[in-house]
């Protein structure tokens, strides 16, 4: 790719359906996504809206009824979505590590976490057992775990403990991208709290890219670049943190913003999108938000919307708001 | 003071459990009121005690020790049909809906069961009642005969809140009705939260681990920390004049969702101590940035600081001042 030497992983056109017994779940839509070297994404949007199939095809670790339907995901210029097994193999957890929502259930229950690390480390590196051993100790060290526990089992942890050895063994093989799939989502916000400060450090240190999929748009303004808002399948509008939480510009966008309680408002009623996601096997013609959309006009249910840049960086797929903006400025 | 406008007056309630490995504390000696019409958030950790509490002031489980006076009467003190009267009007509403919700039973039953088991109505009056509630809620009529798998979660919390509101009560402990839902569907679930409220002029003691969902909906806030509530005062007093640390902490570790806002944050050490046995002491000692060995020879008592305003700090004063300069 002619771009490669900036662009560390690069999704077009990414459709995957889901083939059930009560008909074809288009959990992922010609979606285009792509990461820089270094940057940090946040993956935004509510349960289904295929934030989790998304991280899950990156790693090309969709399986039965799963379906890749089209697209390409260039990952360092190699599309992984042809790939040999054997290589893809080599790039999860070497290269591409994930992070899972639910770290009590991410690890195994009788294994010792320094035998779960050091599992990585001889798989990807060629390295005797003592040393795979000793790199363990050491990573146990670097997520801020003492020494002497790590013969323990991840029962004798609690949850927030569970989630750095999980990040621990996700960093293991110092990966160029690493997924966190809701990595907060079940930890208490003093935790949640430590082990995002943890992955920022880290980050840093490693300077590792990162795709952080969430609901939460506190972790998003917090911990990443730039920002990706999912619906239904596809993204409706992507731009970087600072201008996305300036200026958001789609419907659904300003909806989310509008739904989470603020702290500094006063106001008593939450302005609220009417309505639900739309049913993932039957998605609507046009645009996928315009059932619940206030601005919708008839063409929005005919065609499908698609990305404009309205400032540099600043994508969104509303034709209407995108009209509108140019007339209010 | 008049005592008319309190509803429910919790006074040294403890709620311990025997476990293998000794006495779990998970209430221990909680003092607070509840006004008629108003709505107690009570928010805290997970394992802090918040949902045992919501189930004891209920009578869903039994007290260790202490009084809850509802009404003045002393409900810890109630048998039979009183205990009944007091299963009508004082009412609750569970965290996940998929697990509070029989899977075998429609929407309609679902509703019709408190009313049922009451001996509230039958037949035609019966279902004119569960349509009536469906309205109330904010269920779609052609949903009578749905059953719980075929909704989504926002839904299904809507058939619970009708079975809470079925018996027409006037305090409800919504223990968590929200964490389970996206943000979108928590929103339209709040809206109704409140405008049943105002409506109907219902009791809500309104329990969350999410503070910027606590201090929407609450007029005043308790925050639990092992069992113990460390500091309670009105909505806005508990964001703007924060006294006990580990609120302090707790407020400063949400993520606030806006742009270039930066916060000094209180990182804490650790995690939450176990509630088996615990020391004589402050509970939040072990973490605290200011502690001193007062704190862990005395258990800190529930202070009034300011009108309204409670800590459980051997050194509130101190730290308050010291935030001011």
């Amino acid at each position: 790719m002619s771009d490669s030497n900036k662009t560390l992983l690069d999704i077009r056109d990414l459709s995957v359906d889901y083939e059930t017994d009560s008909g074809t779940v288009y959990a992922v839509r010609n979606l285009n996504l792509s990461l820089g070297y270094g940057e940090s994404l946040g993956l935004v949007g509510e349960t289904g809206a295929g934030k989790t199939t998304t991280a899950l095809s990156i790693m090309q670790l969709i399986t039965d009824p799963g379906k890749y339907k089209s697209g390409e995901i260039y990952f360092e210029g190699r599309d992984m979505m042809t790939l040999p097994e054997m290589e893809k193999r080599i790039i999860r957890g070497g290269e591409i590590s994930m992070i899972f929502q639910d770290p009590m259930t991410s690890l195994n229950p009788v294994i010792t976490v320094v035998r779960q690390i050091a599992e990585v480390i001889s798989l990807h590196e060629n390295i005797t057992p003592d040393d795979a051993r000793k790199k363990a100790i050491e990573m146990l060290e670097v997520v801020g775990i003492r020494p002497d526990r790590a013969d323990d089992y991840p029962h004798q942890f609690s949850g927030g403990m569970c989630q750095r050895v999980v990040i621990a063994i996700a960093l293991a093989c110092n990966p160029q991208l690493l997924i966190a799939d809701e990595p907060t989502t079940a930890l208490d916000v003093t935790i949640q709290a430590q082990v995002l400060e943890l992955m920022k450090e880290l980050k840093e240190r490693l300077n590792t890219s990162l795709i952080m999929i969430t609901h939460d748009l506190g972790i998003v303004a917090e911990t990443c670049d730039r920002v990706a808002i999912m619906y239904a399948g596809n993204v409706v509008e992507t731009a970087g943190t600072e201008s996305l939480f300036t200026r958001p510009m789609h419907p659904y966008t300003t909806g989310l913003f509008d739904s989470i309680p603020d702290l500094d408002s006063k106001e008593k009623r939450l302005k609220v999108i009417p309505g639900l996601m739309p049913d993932p096997t039957l998605l609507p013609v046009g645009c996928s938000f315009a059932p619940r959309c206030t601005f919708a006009c008839e063409s929005c249910e005919r065609n499908k919307p698609t990305m404009v840049e309205v400032h540099p960086g600043h994508w969104v797929a509303c034709p209407v708001v995108v009209e509108k903006g140019g007339v209010s400025r | 003071m008049n005592s008319t406008e309190r509803l429910l007056e919790v006074r040294g309630l403890k709620k311990f459990f025997k476990t293998k490995k000794g006495i779990l504390h998970a209430v221990d000696n909680v003092s607070f009121d509840v006004h008629r019409g108003e709505t107690l958030g009570l928010v805290g950790e997970s394992g802090c005690g918040k949902s045992t509490l919501g189930r004891v002031v209920i009578r869903l489980l039994d007290a260790t020790g202490g009084q809850v006076f509802y009404n003045g009467e002393d409900i810890l003190k109630y048998r039979g049909q009183k205990l009944w009267d007091l299963r009508r009007v004082a009412q609750i509403v569970f965290q996940d809906p998929y697990s509070s919700l029989n899977p075998r039973m429609s929407v309609s039953s679902l509703i019709a069961e408190p009313l049922e088991v009451n001996n509230i109505c039958k037949g035609a009056e019966k279902e004119a009642r569960i349509r009536k509630l469906m309205d109330t809620v904010g269920l779609a009529q052609r949903l009578y005969n749905a059953y719980p798998h075929e909704l989504d979660g926002g839904r299904r919390q809507r058939i619970g809140i009708a079975r809470a509101l079925a018996l027409e009560p006037e305090f409800i402990v919504l223990d968590e009705p929200v964490s389970a839902l996206d943000v979108c569907i928590q929103a339209q679930i709040l809206n109704l939260l409140i405008d049943l409220q105002e409506d109907m002029g219902y009791t809500y003691i309104f329990i969350s681990h999410d503070l910027s969902v606590v201090k929407h909906i609450s007029d005043r806030i308790a925050v639990m920390y092992l069992g113990c509530i460390v500091e309670m005062a009105g909505y806005q007093e508990i964001f703007d004049a924060t006294m006990h640390p580990y609120t302090k902490a707790l407020l400063s570790a949400i993520p606030i969702p806006k742009f270039g806002v930066k916060r000094e944050r209180i990182l804490l050490e650790g995690d939450v101590p176990s509630p088996i046995n615990p020391p004589e002491g402050c509970r939040f000692a072990g973490r605290c940035h200011y502690k001193k060995d007062l704190c862990m020879r005395k258990t800190p008592e529930l202070r009034e600081m300011a009108s309204g305003h409670f800590v459980a700090c051997h050194f509130a004063e101190e730290l308050f001042e010291g935030r001011k300069n």
